[in-house]
């Protein structure tokens, strides 16, 4: 097994959210034990909907957010137990591009100045070298150099985000969180942004956690993929596997939720989730899907699932591959297929 | 574009002249006629400080007993005052001390309330805390009171005087400050900042200061006319400046007794203040309006 960039283990975030009226504090377990590997150069896609925890995943393996416990190590180097001062030097390495280019630039301050803070404090470059670099990296992010001395708002949304790209990138970073990067922009900028993201990975070598809901995105960017659910991994597999034959529910739910430009395959075998995520202040016991799957069973009540190798590649946390039809592995197409014929 | 090569760049949208100009803070307060006018007058207003000597008649300290509580005239084209001195010329001279005065009063509540709102509202906390508490301890005070207290404490002179001023000025700021501290700490750029590797201090500098700006000059404007008022109460009282030199509210002071005889000084003098004031309120609201815009236009 070859070293990986990136690797986290069990890792836990907690958010304290005041407390009740006689005192005890109320928890909410965003992140619920999520392990995860990248290996240098790779993109790993991490799905799931609103509110699933992945955006926390993310800004938590940065320390971004503080984990409430768990392993994050960054090639040799643990991130999780790292000291304020360790981790503001670990930054050089590791970069995140947010959701929304227009909240994430600090409007009072031009390209420029945006581009050459992340140098200025990593490293101890002159001046014209800045500037040099600054020029250098809009051009790889396809902006024109003279754009440095223009402020935020003067771009488009995609002009942005290709502006926290090469802030991200400006350091060379082994490894980068892109937290949604094109869910903000126009379909049309979106497919350029992917291009270019697609583009400076190849080049740089660069490791990408891919947070989206968008699976669309995720299938193009990333040969494997994570798929998360009230704060768990469910399934993780390479993303043909995953979408061809999902082994979870949930993800199969998920897939099958994309539209499908063609009507005939539009009606296919559906799986329609009803309601909302449930309060994860008080999780379901067992099971956290059971209160929406199509398939529960009463070990879902009961027993927590664990991960269970699937055929063609990643793991599934779920019992139907254990209990009730024991799919052993098996991809979930043929069970959703009867389901929905006995339901006509 | 000639700069491009092919692999570093395969999508180049740019070109360096596909931007609309930049709308600015400048042009859109030049079309604020009420703003305007108010910076005009206050920017006359200045001119006339700074050339006191050169635009004054008489020499503001001479006085001529035989032309005691003169109505206006050719020699005296806003009368004399009790002492015989030409009241034209004091409020030209007394313009310096005035705004002079102002200037100092908001610094000091600038140097007090700007770090402390900054550190308050940045690290929050029991530390944020105890500053608003002390914070609210004063506000709870009417202002000229406690200046007036200040003054007691420290002896009457136009220094002191604003020194009190700015003290008692200082948590307005520091409200201000703290309130868009708080908000702008909750920005994502904030913690790109933060994944960018900045520690606080760099934080506080260089990401929170500039987007505070906005608020803050309105303020500061605004507590520009509030300290002309205050020095001019206290120099009416007698706790500002000291004879024989003079500021508005001192020339305000002692024309008032003579109000029945000679109503112009007094008339001249509170006409001179209520602009001035006026002025710096109007012209805190355009940066305020014009401020705002910017903020919307970068949406």
């Amino acid at each position: 097994m070859t070293a990986l960039c990136l690797n986290v283990e069990d890792l836990h975030v907690v958010y304290d959210v005041g407390s009740t009226a006689l005192g005890r504090r109320r928890r909410l377990h965003a992140v619920n034990g999520v392990s995860l590997a990248i290996p240098p150069g790779e993109t790993l896609g991490l799905v799931g909907e609103s509110g699933s925890g992945k955006s926390t995943t993310g800004l938590a393996i940065l320390r971004l957010i503080e984990p409430a416990s768990g392993s994050v190590r960054l090639g040799n180097t643990d991130v999780a137990g790292a000291s304020r001062q360790e981790i503001r030097k670990l930054r050089r390495r590791m970069q995140i591009v947010f959701q929304d280019p227009f909240s994430s630039l600090n409007p009072s301050m031009t390209i420029q100045t945006l581009l050459e803070e992340p140098l200025l404090i990593h490293t101890d470059m002159p001046a014209s070298e800045r500037r040099a670099m600054v020029g250098k990296t809009l051009e790889a992010v396809g902006l024109h150099p003279g754009y440095a001395v223009r402020y935020p708002h003067e771009f488009s949304g995609g002009q942005r985000q290709r502006v926290a790209i090469a802030r991200a990138m400006i350091v060379r970073p082994e490894f980068v969180v892109l937290d949604e990067p094109v869910s903000a922009l126009d379909v049309s900028t979106q497919s350029q942004i992917l291009n270019l993201l697609k583009t400076i990975q190849t080049e740089s070598g660069t490791a990408f956690l891919l947070v989206a809901h968008d699976l669309a995105v995720v299938r193009l960017m990333s040969p494997n993929v994570a798929v998360m659910y009230l704060g768990e991994i469910v399934e993780t597999g390479p993303s043909a596997r995953v979408y061809d034959q999902p082994a979870h529910p949930y993800s199969a739910a998920l897939i099958s939720a994309v539209p499908f430009p063609d009507p005939q395959r539009q009606r296919g075998d559906r799986i329609i989730l009803r309601g909302d995520l449930p309060n994860p202040m008080a999780p379901p016991s067992g099971c956290r899907f059971r209160t929406r799957c199509p398939f529960a069973m009463d070990v879902c009540t009961a027993e927590v699932p664990l991960p269970v190798p699937i055929e063609g590649g990643g793991t599934a946390s779920c019992h139907l591959h254990t209990h009730g039809p024991r799919l052993g592995g098996q991809s979930l197409r043929p069970l959703i297929h009867t389901r929905r014929m006995q339901m006509v | 574009m000639s700069a491009t090569t092919a692999a570093s760049a395969p999508v180049l949208t740019s070109t360096p002249i596909a931007l609309p100009p930049p709308s600015s803070f400048a042009r859109r307060f030049a079309h604020n006629p009420t703003a305007m006018v108010s910076l005009i007058l206050l920017t006359l207003i200045v001119l006339v400080a700074v050339f006191a000597p050169y635009l004054a008649p008489h020499d503001p300290a001479r006085s001529s007993l035989r032309n005691i509580l003169k109505p206006p005239s050719a020699m005296y084209l806003l009368g004399s005052d009790d002492l015989g001195r030409d009241v034209l010329s004091r409020l030209i001279f007394a313009s310096r001390l005035s705004l002079v005065a102002s200037v100092q009063a908001v610094a000091i509540a600038l140097g007090i309330g700007l770090p402390l709102g900054l550190i308050s509202g940045y690290v929050g906390g029991w530390v944020d805390t105890i500053i608003m508490r002390f914070n609210d301890a004063l506000m709870s005070f009417p202002a000229l009171i406690l200046a007036v207290v200040i003054v007691g404490l420290l002896g009457p002179s136009l220094t002191n005087a604003m020194t009190a001023i700015g003290l008692v000025y200082a948590p307005r700021i520091m409200r201000v400050v703290r309130a868009s501290t708080l908000s702008v700490r909750q920005e994502v750029y904030i913690t790109a900042a933060r994944a960018t590797g900045c520690g606080d201090a760099r934080i506080i500098m260089r990401h929170v200061l500039p987007n505070v700006t906005g608020p803050l000059v309105v303020q500061a404007t605004v507590l520009m006319g509030q300290a002309l008022l205050a020095e001019a109460g206290l120099s009416f009282l007698g706790l500002g400046v000291q004879p024989p030199e003079a500021s508005w509210g001192a020339i305000l002071g002692t024309a008032f007794p003579y109000m029945a005889q000679s109503p112009v000084p007094t008339i001249a003098a509170g006409l001179v203040i209520s602009v001035t004031v006026l002025c710096f309120n109007l012209i805190g609201d355009g940066i305020r309006d014009s401020v705002g815009r910017m903020r919307r236009a970068g949406d």
